[in-house]
């Protein structure tokens, strides 16, 4: 039953043209990553430095610039990865996810809310393992509701999820009566911040967790393959006797799994919500993260990989604007226009451009060299 | 046979149309027990804590009860918020109460409400129209909430002023009145310098990240200067995280705005040191003018700014929102 398929061993030059492509997808977000460095080198070296220091809790911390990117851009590397899924099995995009990861924190703080801070370690966690959960049911929920109208009504994704980004932030506000919540058990804030004696971010260890699943997942189940045939003709993978609306479900469902972990790191960084601006325009990232992945927005084949690492860029790119010290009025002209190079650089229209410019230089030389001899 | 059903159908049909007119003529004539009918646009009250404490506000004074037959309409769009003026004023009410998303486009629906004999009270936000479209505005006046905590800095009398300042959302009239009093403030002194000037568009987890790039940078600073309370507090959290001490007679001054009961709980515990009211609660003034007539055009409300070494327990339940 466990014998590995025969059909892994396909012929050689096939399996290399898929690494080559693999590794000519993953080169763009490094080469964004590159150009970010770089800039910042050249404008202020010290941008790097990393020191360990005593923090208010007593504990020794890791800080820096990098820190704190790879630090604020865990939420993003998050939802990069079930936003990766959703597009290569719908080919569209849910809009949705900054309302979603609203209601996702508001859940978790109508749990926590009444606690007093002088309940013992047990019993919080008690209580946190159930707000969590609470939380990714609920959100998966969501993910299904929007799945569902994707998959059973073949509505566009993009209008299926405008339905929860319209009305999300007030379905959170309404969860919590629209109080404006503030814990002050700090022993909450331990996920969006530090553990005790730990000196790297609690949300780093989260998304490694997260990613190390969906790698697994990947490795050891179909869903990738299963997503891409769907993403890339869904009545032939139907044919094939996959099922592209659970497919489609399923990744929207494993979308709102990563909302509600999001929902409980954000919320948990400061201990506190505000409904109408909590992850604001993260949706808007997070789309951007998977095209700068060098992904085809319009569905099928995907890198997780170069998704988590455009996350990882737009954070970098986010904490240089603000280290650059630009103008409040100019910022998001700045990064849009940074965002439309690198995006043009990953689009499979110049890639191809690219790859056919490369393999003409080739090809003349050879005939070059053909001729000389 | 079929000309007979048809017959009945139209017939009934038009014996509907005729009935719904009747409904409708009833319904226009009748004024409710002598209710005053007011139509009140307002911003989505989850837009903020201030939005949230105004709208419970305004629903607290227009009721049965003190005399009003209210009709509530939310949006955060002005041309939105102009659709719903013109059904109010094609349903007939006797005052139009708007909180205006934007400043400008206005003129139209105004002047139709004056020539259906409306009367129209602006609340917390100005627009640009003509003066005589209006009975009343009721405005705060941010850039005095700006001075006011400017000039409460200044007496701090540091002997060197290095400021995050941390800003709302670019051109929102908050951000404009907080941003201006300090602006004008830091060109004019010497020893006052910006070290960080970011929007971080009333967000505490930017406000948290810009606070952060700056504590990165190594750069020193004694104030935070953040334009909202959520703000204040997502640049708490990041000097928290670096252990670098704030409050009262502590190395950095922390300042906010809006007075959120939180907020002022923080002051009392001497984490904080400076809040800035915006006043949310315009019902009072409004009631007061629609029923004793307006006395100026514009009406500005009164504003604190609350000191964390002054602040007693009184003033947060009672200024709290």
């Amino acid at each position: 039953m466990t014998t590995p398929e025969p059909r892994l061993k396909t012929g050689r030059s096939g399996k290399r043209l898929l690494e080559k492509f693999g590794l000519t997808q993953l080169i763009i977000p490094f080469v964004a990553l590159l150009f970010l460095v770089l800039l910042n080198l050249f404008v202020d070296p010290s941008f790097f430095k990393i020191a360990l220091e005593k923090s208010s809790t007593g504990y020794y911390i890791l800080s820096g610039n990098l820190i704190s990117i790879i630090d604020n851009g865990s939420e993003l590397a998050i939802l990069a990865i079930g936003m990766t899924l959703v597009t290569s099995a719908s080919g569209g995009q849910d809009i949705s996810v900054g309302s979603a990861i609203a209601i996702a924190g508001s859940i978790v703080l109508r749990v926590i809310k009444g606690l007093s801070p002088s309940i013992s370690g047990g019993e919080l966690a008690v209580y946190l393992i159930f707000a969590f959960v609470l939380c990714v049911v609920a959100s998966a929920l969501f993910g299904a509701f929007n799945g569902s109208l994707v998959a059973f009504f073949k509505i566009q994704p993009m209008v299926a999820t405008l339905i929860l980004f319209t009305a999300g932030r007030s379905i959170a506000a309404w969860i919590n009566n629209n109080e404006n919540i503030s814990i002050t058990d700090d022993r909450f804030k331990y996920f969006g911040n530090f553990l005790p004696g730990i000196p790297v971010p609690t949300p780093v260890f989260i998304s490694a967790v997260c990613m190390i699943v969906i790698a697994l997942v990947l490795k050891f189940t179909n869903l990738r393959l299963y997503s891409q045939a769907v993403g890339i003709n869904a009545s032939s993978s139907r044919l094939n006797g996959i099922n592209p609306k659970m497919i489609k479900l399923l990744s929207f469902i494993i979308l709102g799994v990563c909302v509600a972990v999001c929902g409980f790191i954000k919320v948990s960084r400061t201990a506190s919500i505000t409904y109408a601006v909590i992850a604001n325009n993260i949706e808007m990232d997070a789309i951007l993260a998977v095209a700068l992945g060098g992904n085809n927005l319009g569905g099928g084949k995907f890198n997780m990989t170069a998704s988590i690492i455009g996350a990882y860029v737009i954070q970098f790119l986010t904490t240089t604007l603000f280290k650059l010290k630009v103008s409040s009025s100019a910022i998001s002209a700045y990064k849009a226009v940074v965002v439309i190079f690198l995006i043009i650089l990953s689009a499979p229209v110049v890639r191809k451009w690219l790859g056919d410019l490369k393999n003409k230089h080739i090809a003349s030389r050879a005939k070059v060299k053909k001729e000389g001899v | 046979m079929k000309k007979l059903v048809k017959m009945i159908v139209s017939s009934i049909l038009v014996g509907v149309m005729a009935l719904g007119f009747c409904a409708c003529a009833a319904k226009g004539g009748k004024k409710e027990g002598g209710l005053i009918k007011v139509g009140i646009i307002n911003n989505d009250p989850n837009e903020s804590g201030y939005r949230t404490a105004n709208d419970r506000d305004m629903k607290a004074t227009f009721t049965k009860e003190n005399g009003y037959d209210p009709y509530f309409y939310y949006s955060l769009k002005n041309e939105e918020q102009i659709a719903a003026a013109q059904k109010f004023i094609q349903d007939d009410v006797d005052y139009l109460l708007i909180s205006a998303a934007g400043t400008s486009g206005w003129d139209g629906v105004l002047e139709q409400a004056k020539k259906a004999g409306i009367k129209v009270i602006l609340f917390d936000r100005t627009i640009d129209a003509s003066e005589d479209l209006y009975e009343a505005s009721i405005v705060s006046d941010m850039a005095k909430e700006g001075e006011q905590a400017v000039s409460w800095l200044a007496s701090q009398n540091l002997s060197e002023y290095k400021i995050i300042h941390i800003q709302g959302v670019m051109g929102s009239s908050a951000q404009i009145g907080r941003s201006g009093a300090l602006d004008t403030k830091v060109a004019a002194e010497a020893n006052w310098t910006i070290v960080q000037q970011q929007t971080a568009e009333w967000s505490e987890e930017t406000a948290q990240q810009i606070t952060q790039a700056v504590i990165d940078s190594g750069e020193s600073f004694n104030v935070i200067y953040a334009e909202n309370d959520n703000m204040a507090k997502g640049a708490v959290a990041a000097l928290d995280k670096a252990n670098i001490s704030h409050g009262v007679g502590k190395d950095v001054i922390v300042i906010g705005f809006d007075c959120n009961t939180w907020a002022l709980e923080e002051l009392v515990a001497g984490n904080w040191n400076y809040d800035g009211q915006c006043n949310p609660f315009q019902a009072s003034y409004i009631d007061d003018i629609i029923k004793n007539g307006a006395k100026q055009k514009v009406v500005i409300m009164e504003e604190k700014g609350f000191d964390a070494t002054t602040i007693t327990k009184d003033d947060v339940t009672k200024y709290g929102i």
